[in-house]
């Protein structure tokens, strides 16, 4: 399909209620569609739950099936992407639980204490004239030419960063900020909380920016 | 302002999340902004969060798969022609 020409990809790209509408019909196109548009991502997130990559295609698989098995049902009170979504991490889940594995989104606390988002040594201490503040003025980053923070090499490093990151950390702000879904689509996926979300999105982004910081900037100052 | 009390740069950095995401109080909204005003620190701050969830979004997202695994077309099939999947 990637192949067509123009013409033909747009009358063949669905809005959701048409592919929904087509899928309870049994209409392969509108089903092989929706599978090229999200199997990669689901993949990729799998892959965060399970030990491989071939119990992560299978659990894709399931997923499948579960759609299949469900859409008859599906009232479309959350969106079909994160209908999709959320089948997948339960399958995920339960896979990983058979798997022995320790799971992202069973386990409350695995990353849930994390550290603050600035070394409190960058802050002047309590006593101080002005405790709580700056001991010296983060860098304006806005001077930096703009191939630089967008090169290659320094994208390559914030790729690093994200897959080092826990892993609910990791899938909120891939979907967030890569992915770029809704707060509200990312809860319903995952089924956490929107206070839950935003914490991890929060730790999830500190870092990421603290190892910007590092790359483009190796030695803050701490006088 | 409101309220007397103001934040420090480091309650900042633990709220910008907030901020940015438009889920803060009108009060604390104002506080934040306030601090904004005079603390070029936290202007850098901020500028280098809003630079990092921007370099973020660059990154490439999951690409559209132009192959269907063999496995699930199979079970679509079966799906329609009602046999259990």
């Amino acid at each position: 399909m990637t192949r067509g020409r123009g013409w033909e990809r747009i009358t063949l790209v669905l809005s959701e209620e048409q592919i929904i509408a087509a899928l309870k019909r049994g209409d392969e196109r509108a089903f092989v569609q929706l599978v090229e548009r999200h199997q990669s991502l689901m993949l990729r997130v799998a892959r965060r739950y399970v030990r491989s990559g071939a119990v992560a295609e299978e659990v894709v698989q399931e997923t499948w099936l579960g759609v299949l098995n469900g859409i008859e049902r599906f009232e479309g009170r959350a969106s079909l992407k994160t209908w999709i979504f959320r089948i997948l991490t339960n399958r995920a889940l339960t896979r990983a639980e058979r798997e022995g594995r320790m799971v992202p989104f069973s386990s409350i606390g695995d990353d849930d204490d994390d550290g603050p988002a600035v070394d409190p040594d960058r802050f002047r201490p309590a006593g101080d004239r002005w405790p709580g503040g700056w001991k010296s003025f983060p860098p304006s980053w806005d001077t930096l030419p703009e191939e630089r923070l967008l090169a290659r090499e320094t994208l390559s490093f914030v790729g690093e960063a994200i897959a080092e990151l826990p892993e609910r950390q990791h899938l909120v702000i891939v979907l967030r900020d890569v992915e770029g879904w809704s707060a509200e689509e990312v809860c319903q996926s995952l089924e956490i909380s929107e206070a839950n979300q935003r914490v991890l999105l929060h730790r999830a982004r500190s870092k990421v920016r603290r190892c910007l910081e590092s790359y483009l900037d190796p030695e803050p100052a701490l006088t | 302002m409101s309220s007397e009390r103001t934040i420090t740069c480091q309650e900042l950095t633990e709220v910008l999340t907030d901020y940015l995401e438009g889920v803060m109080s009108r009060e604390d909204r104002a506080r934040f902004d306030a601090h904004l005003e005079l603390c070029d620190g936290c202007v850098n701050y901020v500028s280098q969060m809003r630079q990092t969830i921007r370099a973020v979004h660059e990154l490439p997202v999951a690409e559209v798969e132009a192959t269907v695994p063999d496995d699930v077309l199979a079970a679509f099939r079966a799906w329609k022609r009602g046999d259990p999947v």
